[in-house]
């Protein structure tokens, strides 16, 4: 079922202060969630994608704007008709409950013409068990497994009564980064298994970028870009996506457009740009530097870090917008200095322009 | 090892003064107790005895004033107990279901806990008092449903034992809505929030959620509630002054201080005979308690 957020704007009433202020978690956010998809909502903690989740799952209000299931409206329902299943980060076991009675929990809420039987539930709780694979956990306690064992234990209990959307809030922030790995792949197998509509809440974006269909990157409560995460990597809309995806980080240069052409100082990186003269900001991903004798940036040279398949040129310019320059070539590539200075071509598909004021991407092709 | 050694001597030297205090005035005290409630004939003056036996367990156990006494205890622990542990129970999730004024009620449902148990029982006199002038504040509330007063402090048994249990329910409550509340206010709201999203009923929240979760709470309360009720004696006094026996009203506490200082006292044996016997009454409840709470108490 798709899902459609339709210019959500979600308030919170300022805590901390005694006089009347609002804190907005939400501002004007729109979003179509396409059924059957794994889509990742992505930003620093604080960007209110979770708040996101909670109003998909009915806990919170909109303050404005409506949620849509389909072609329902659903905003006004509260969380326990709309039928989804949710999994908290730490997961929100019963540690008093076995897993089995975890699972079963859900079903046992049903009421009326839905009620089950003991032996339509035990099959039910017996079937996604087997799907998550903990069928030989069921009458441990959530104390007596693994953090990935409870998560498993969590999904199972949020898809035993076939919701209609599957929320994941940080599913895989608080397992070691092995399981974390194992746990993103099974994520990827179940949400394919059953073909339900998924949303997961992640501030890393590698996690984000490997197991999602679409990815949605947020800040301080705005969408800032959406779409196929590779696309999203290799187009970014302004400054704060270009910096928020990728390890290491993009390298953001202070720069200007003058006649025509960007510089980086006095170093004329391109021509042809059919732009008003302005400063911008140039963002150059790690991968986008070539070490070439006639290129076109020079920079200070400091460090090369050999690491088996990569290479790391650490390097330093005066307009570089942070401490050390890292560019990423394959180990294999001969490095040239001369007189401490090195010289990079810089790949045209790797290099991004933004206004220095609004942060937008200017395109210059 | 020798930094282990150190470390115990430490330990050791810490708890002493503890341990000297408690085996002087605890532990000294109840083997003192057990013996003298197996000496027979205990001159109080000549601290000589005639033998050792049982007849002092004999004697209590046939005195009419250890029967009532011990009737009366039993009373008072099977429906204050109970009943101040469900009504502390309903405040408390009440409580926790306001916002406004929460502190304001939470601070008048304490208050008698830091009052004294005699000016409080000094209220209940004048609330449940008969006398000549006044039938007192319950009796005029009764009056008015068209009903007759009822002496409540010199009347009729079943009205003495009310006001007994009534007063000894809203003594303790304070105490257990005070920690009843602390320990609902503990339980994570993620799992309410989880529950929630599953469609969970707000009576089944309590039953599968809350009660579990609190049911360590519950439990010391009970156990603690037992003891406290079993041992009941001030608040006895507090509403129908000394002499219990006349009133009809002693418990067991209160026979065994009639045995050593009362009017008929100087019985030490009798007394510690009495004492030994609500010891294991006390400790069996104990036992049978905590067996029960294997099974229905979650400890995380």
């Amino acid at each position: 079922m798709k899902i459609v957020l339709d210019h959500i704007t979600k308030k919170f009433p300022n805590i901390n202060k005694k006089e009347k202020s609002e804190v907005t978690a939400v501002d004007d956010f729109s979003y179509e969630i396409p059924d059957g998809k794994l889509v990742a909502l992505l930003g620093p903690s604080g960007c209110g994608k979770s708040t996101i989740l909670n109003l998909i799952s009915g806990l919170e209000k909109p303050t404005q704007g409506k949620v849509f299931f389909g072609d329902d409206d659903v905003t006004g329902l509260p969380a326990e008709n709309r039928g989804v299943g949710l999994v908290f980060q730490n997961y929100a076991l019963y540690p008093h409950l076995t897993v089995r009675e975890n699972i079963r929990f859900p079903l046992e809420n049903l009421k009326g013409d839905k009620k089950l039987s003991k032996e339509e539930m035990e099959e039910k709780v017996q079937r996604v068990a087997k799907l998550v694979q903990i069928e030989a956990l069921l009458d441990r306690r959530p104390s007596e497994m693994s953090g990935g064992q409870q998560q498993r234990v969590a999904i199972a209990r949020a898809l035993v009564k076939k919701p209609k959307v599957l929320l994941l809030d940080e599913p895989l922030s608080n397992l070691d980064a092995r399981l974390r790995l194992q746990t993103r792949e099974e994520l990827r197998r179940i949400q394919l298994e059953t073909g339900i509509t998924t949303i997961f809440v992640t501030h890393d974006q590698e996690e984000a970028m490997s197991i999602s269909d679409y990815i949605v990157v947020m800040k301080e409560g705005r969408l800032m870009q959406k779409g196929v995460p590779q696309k999203v990597y290799d187009s970014p809309d302004n400054l704060f996506v270009a910096k928020f995806l990728g390890t290491p980080q993009i390298n953001v240069f202070s720069g200007e457009i003058k006649d025509n052409a960007l510089f980086i100082g006095k170093d004329k990186i391109r021509d042809g740009i059919n732009s008003i003269d302005k400063k911008v900001y140039v963002g150059v991903r790690p991968e986008g530097f070539e070490p070439s004798k006639d290129g076109v940036l020079r920079c200070e040279f400091q460090k090369l870090e050999v690491m088996g398949r990569d290479a790391s040129i650490l390097s330093h310019n005066d307009n570089f917008d942070g401490t050390v320059i890292r560019s990423i070539i394959p180990s294999d590539t001969e490095v040239k200095t001369t007189g401490g200075e090195i010289v990079f071509n810089l790949k045209p598909w790797k290099t991004f322009v933004f206004d220095s004021v609004s942060e937008e991407r200017i395109l210059i092709d | 090892m020798g930094n282990d050694r150190k470390q115990s001597i430490t330990a050791w030297l810490c708890l002493l003064p503890a341990i000297i205090f408690l085996g002087v005035f605890l532990v000294y005290p109840m083997i003192d107790v057990l013996i003298y409630s197996f000496e027979e004939g205990y001159n109080f003056a000549s601290r000589s005895f005639l033998g050792i036996g049982s007849y002092n367990y004999s004697y209590v156990l046939h005195d009419p004033y250890f029967i009532k006494a011990l009737k009366n205890t039993f009373i008072i622990v099977i429906i204050t107990v109970p009943m101040s542990t469900g009504i502390a129970l309903i405040i408390s999730i009440a409580l926790s279901h306001i916002t406004r004024l929460k502190e304001l009620f939470q601070t008048i449902y304490f208050l008698p806990y830091v009052t004294n148990t005699l000016a409080v029982g000094l209220v209940f006199m004048i609330l449940f008092r008969k006398t000549a002038y006044t039938d007192g504040m319950v009796n005029i509330l009764i009056n008015a449903f068209g009903a007759r007063s009822i002496d409540f402090i010199e009347g009729p048994y079943w009205a003495k034992m009310f006001v007994m249990c009534f007063y000894t329910i809203w003594v303790v409550l304070p105490f257990k809505i005070l920690i009843l509340t602390s320990s609902i206010a503990s339980v994570d709201p993620i799992y309410y929030r989880a529950a929630k999203v599953d469609g969970t009923s707000k009576l089944r929240m309590f039953y599968k959620i809350t009660l579990p979760m609190i049911s360590p709470m519950i439990f010391y309360l009970i156990i603690t509630g037992f003891i406290g009720a079993f041992k009941a004696y001030s608040d006895e006094v507090a509403l129908f002054g000394t002499d219990l026996n006349a009133a009809g009203m002693n418990t067991i506490v209160g026979y065994i201080y009639d045995m050593l200082y009362g009017n008929s006292g100087g019985y030490p044996s009798y007394a510690s005979a009495a004492a030994i016997i609500l010891f294991s009454i006390v400790f069996t409840i104990t036992v049978i308690n905590l067996i029960v709470s294997k099974k229905t108490v979650y400890y995380s």
